[in-house]
């Protein structure tokens, strides 16, 4: 590709993370293009399931395979709590196997195994199996990466996802859309020019976004989505019936509190969702505890059952093109996205929505991660023609008189935004002011999602209405807010305090980053322990097999006696965690052996010792 | 007026929005905060205003009524909301009119209001150019006095159509 300058030279280099609800991929621009950073197993996807498997975390493949025999210590989909209370979760508890520990009040926090995770810490295990790939790929240290996330996600989750990076021991340069990264990717050897609408549907999430493509610049004009809707929809759907009919065809009414039994259906009706969009008639089947099941579904049947998930993924088509002032002819292009939308119902409606046909080419499941890599490689300067212009999904607003809110940054705005508000106060002397933000669309505080409380703190005593607070609100290009303050009169800064109404403060960040460092000195320990003790293994059964040929007795007493020693003292530091005493005793045992070794070799008794390190 | 400054335009009332959308594209090309994450961070703080200051600036300034309000703010002009609620004296009568067909929901009525308004709407739109021209031209502060008579009478009679449209 002839328009990448690369000179990656002495820079760090940026990653691109596609961190998905269902499966989460890396991925990294070189000389030739963007590609996928293998897995551990060679394959390209890491599955986004973490398990607590006693004293250790494992996420990706290894979590994916514990998930049916040990679903009480593994977790799935976590993306669906990202940046969420409690309260707004009560949908997503029925369907989901979430765990909620006590006291999550404020902040979810999910029981797993004997340890307690919030949201962000589960994510950050994923985006550190990610990072862990990349490093072992590229042979250097990873921390900086660009995470996508979906374009309807607000100020909280996005803010989440920004944790949950940092807590990985990521700098996250930049949150990108999902359905904007999957444009970069595409836009790559596409059109220089037109209107392309992006159609992303996910395991948890639907998004849809309008751009206007212009030499190399990807203008968001509008976007519009669900935050919870995806193929899980679409699975759990699935599950409900076949768990139904095997309680009956089974006679085990209870079978639905069987965590076991859930996954291992839950498995079978995946595999069978997936494989009905290649073929009109498929079969779910499971074996469970010596009982089988065995159940036809057809694509007609699938597609009616369907139906209302795939229609309610219409309406923000149509209220994008409102909100970019198009019509479906404007269209020039139709992009697919995410897993949802191989399923051939998926795409039927699409292309009767917007009366075009959908590109396919790149496989959907890495589009977004590849478009991750352009955005990296845009950060990094190595890519210059290109250029994102994003959108903030959401309207933000402040509390008014009577629970109103006011809006001052509209929905589809390009980011950064901002906006500017004075503020002042209501009684004599009052020295704070309470300022609350929130997000959505409608009239009424209690219809929108409220992000944080600004106190705006240290105002001079004075009458009533006589300060003026020039507050600032600044969406930054990752579509999350800050805010700052300053006295109108004598152009002092202010201070404002943060209270996010949901997530993590900056305080419970800083120490989760900090646990996850001492974490990860805790796993270097343990890893270097274990391995020295499997050498030591090898080492002790290697001298003790040679102490049984004839050459040992052919050594000076004093010889003998060393290596006896020597070993003996390998073997009391064994059982110690001092990997460090460990190896300076087995170079002890190598060192005394190393005339034994020698004999044997050249005497050609036997070859036992011969391909040791001995 | 620092929205016209981020472009490098004269701050004038009439504006070629293709030029101006290619000052927004050559522009944020340039300082997108994308292009500084390498750069100290005085100059990634720098990026973030400047391209702040454009993209909210190219909402006000495409959009000719945002424009004029900037315009009008800026020299000290009130463009409140609570002006909307005065009645412009010349509508005084077709107001009285409109409430009593709205009261008993009369839609041929509503239908004819609504057209009437709709033209008024357009109408004041055509004034509005040869006001932009004229202020353009001469700077006074009557051209904008009476643009902002014009705005008021316009943001009316846009909310008494959706009142219309709300009822039919």
């Amino acid at each position: 590709m002839s328009t990448f300058q690369i000179d990656f030279g002495e820079t760090k280099r940026i990653i691109g993370i596609d961190l998905g609800t269902t499966n989460s991929l890396g991925a990294f621009l070189d000389l030739t293009g963007p590609k996928i950073i293998p897995t551990a197993t060679g394959g390209t996807i890491v599955p986004s399931v973490v398990s607590n498997i006693g004293n250790e975390i494992v996420a990706g493949d290894n979590a994916r395979a514990l998930l049916i025999a040990h679903p009480d210590l593994t977790v799935y989909s976590v993306k669906r709590l990202m940046g969420r209370g409690v309260d707004d979760i009560q949908e997503e508890l029925k369907l989901f196997p979430f765990r909620i520990a006590e006291g999550s009040e404020n902040v979810i926090r999910l029981k797993l195994g004997d340890k307690t995770f919030t949201a962000p810490e589960i994510s950050a295990f994923i985006l550190r199996e990610i990072k862990r790939n990349a490093e072992v790929y590229f042979n250097e240290e990873i921390t900086q990466a660009v995470i996508t996330v979906p374009a309807y996600f607000n100020d909280a989750q996005r803010q989440a996802t920004k944790d949950a990076g940092r807590i990985a021991g990521l700098e996250v340069l930049r949150l990108v859309n999902e359905p904007t990264a999957a444009a970069l990717a595409y836009g790559l050897d596409k059109r220089q020019n037109g209107i392309i609408v992006v159609y992303d549907f996910g395991g948890g999430t639907f998004d849809v976004s309008i751009l206007k493509l212009h030499d190399g610049i990807f203008e968001v004009l509008a976007t519009n989505g669900d935050t919870h809707l995806g193929g899980d929809d679409i699975d759990n759907l699935l599950l409900q019936i076949a768990l139904e009919d095997i309680a009956t065809e089974w006679s085990q009414p209870e079978i639905a509190k069987d965590h076991q039994a859930v996954q291992t259906i839950r498995r079978a009706v995946i595999d069978a969702k997936e494989k009905l969009s290649f073929a009109p008639e498929v079969f779910v089947t499971l074996e469970y505890k010596g009982q089988q099941y065995n159940r036809a579904i057809n694509r007609e049947l699938f597609d009616k059952l369907i139906t209302p998930i795939v229609q309610r993924t219409l309406e923000p088509c149509r209220n994008a093109l409102k909100d970019a002032s198009l019509t479906h002819e404007q269209i020039d292009e139709v992009v697919l996205v995410g897993g949802s939308t191989r399923i051939p119902l998926v795409r039927a409606a699409v292309e009767a929505l917007f009366k075009a046909k959908p590109h396919t080419e790149l496989n959907p499941d890495e589009v977004v991660a590849i478009g991750a890599a352009v955005q990296a490689g845009i950060l990094s300067g190595d890519i210059t023609d290109k250029l994102l212009l994003d959108v903030t999904p959401l309207s933000l607003g402040i509390e008014t008189m009577g629970g109103v809110v006011s809006k001052l940054i509209h929905r589809n705005s390009t980011i950064p935004a901002s906006a500017s508000e004075t503020f002042t106060t209501a009684v004599d002397g009052q020295h704070n002011v309470l300022i609350h933000v929130l997000q959505g669309e409608r009239e009424m505080v209690r219809d929108c999602r409220s992000l944080a409380r600004f106190d705006l703190k240290g105002i001079d005593p004075l009458p009533a209405g006589l300060p003026k607070i020039e507050v600032r609100f600044l969406i930054d290009a990752n579509g999350i807010l800050s805010v700052t303050a300053r006295d109108g009169r004598t152009g002092k800064e202010q201070t404002v305090e943060v209270k996010p109404s949901y997530g993590l403060n900056d305080e419970q960040v800083e120490a989760m980053i900090q646990e996850s460092f001492e974490k990860a000195e805790e796993d270097f320990k343990e890893r270097q322990v274990r391995e020295a003790r499997v050498e030591a293994d090898r080492i002790v059964s290697a001298v003790e097999k040679a102490k049984r040929n004839e050459a040992f007795w052919t050594l000076p007493e004093d010889e003998r006696g060393a290596i006896e020693r020597a070993l003996n003292e390998l073997l009391v530091v064994y059982h110690s965690d001092d990997y460090g005493l460990i190896r300076i005793r087995m170079e002890e045992v190598d060192h005394v052996t190393h005339h034994l070794a020698e004999i044997i070799v050249n005497s050609a008794v036997s070859g036992v010792l011969k391909g040791t390190r001995i | 007026m620092i929205y016209f400054e981020a472009f490098g335009l004269e701050p004038r009332l009439q504006i070629d929005t293709e030029d101006l959308q290619q000052r927004f594209y050559r522009l944020s090309r340039e300082f997108h905060p994308d292009r500084y994450t390498r750069k100290p961070v005085v100059e990634q703080q720098m990026a973030l205003e400047r391209t702040s200051q454009l993209n909210d600036g190219i909402r006000i300034l495409k959009d000719p009524i945002r424009r004029a309000e900037y315009v009008l703010k800026h020299n000290g002009f009130d463009i409140g909301e609570q002006r909307t609620k005065d009645v412009p004296p010349e509508l005084l009568e077709e107001v009285f009119e409109l409430n009593e067909a709205l009261e008993e929901s009369d839609t041929t009525q509503l239908d004819g209001f609504q057209t009437r308004f709709v033209a008024m709407l357009s109408a004041s739109d055509t004034e509005l150019q040869q006001r932009f021209a004229a202020y353009d031209l001469a700077q006074s502060r009557d051209e904008l006095a009476a643009i902002r008579a014009i705005l008021n009478r316009r943001r009316y009679v846009d909310n008494l159509i959706t009142k219309i449209q709300s009822a039919l």
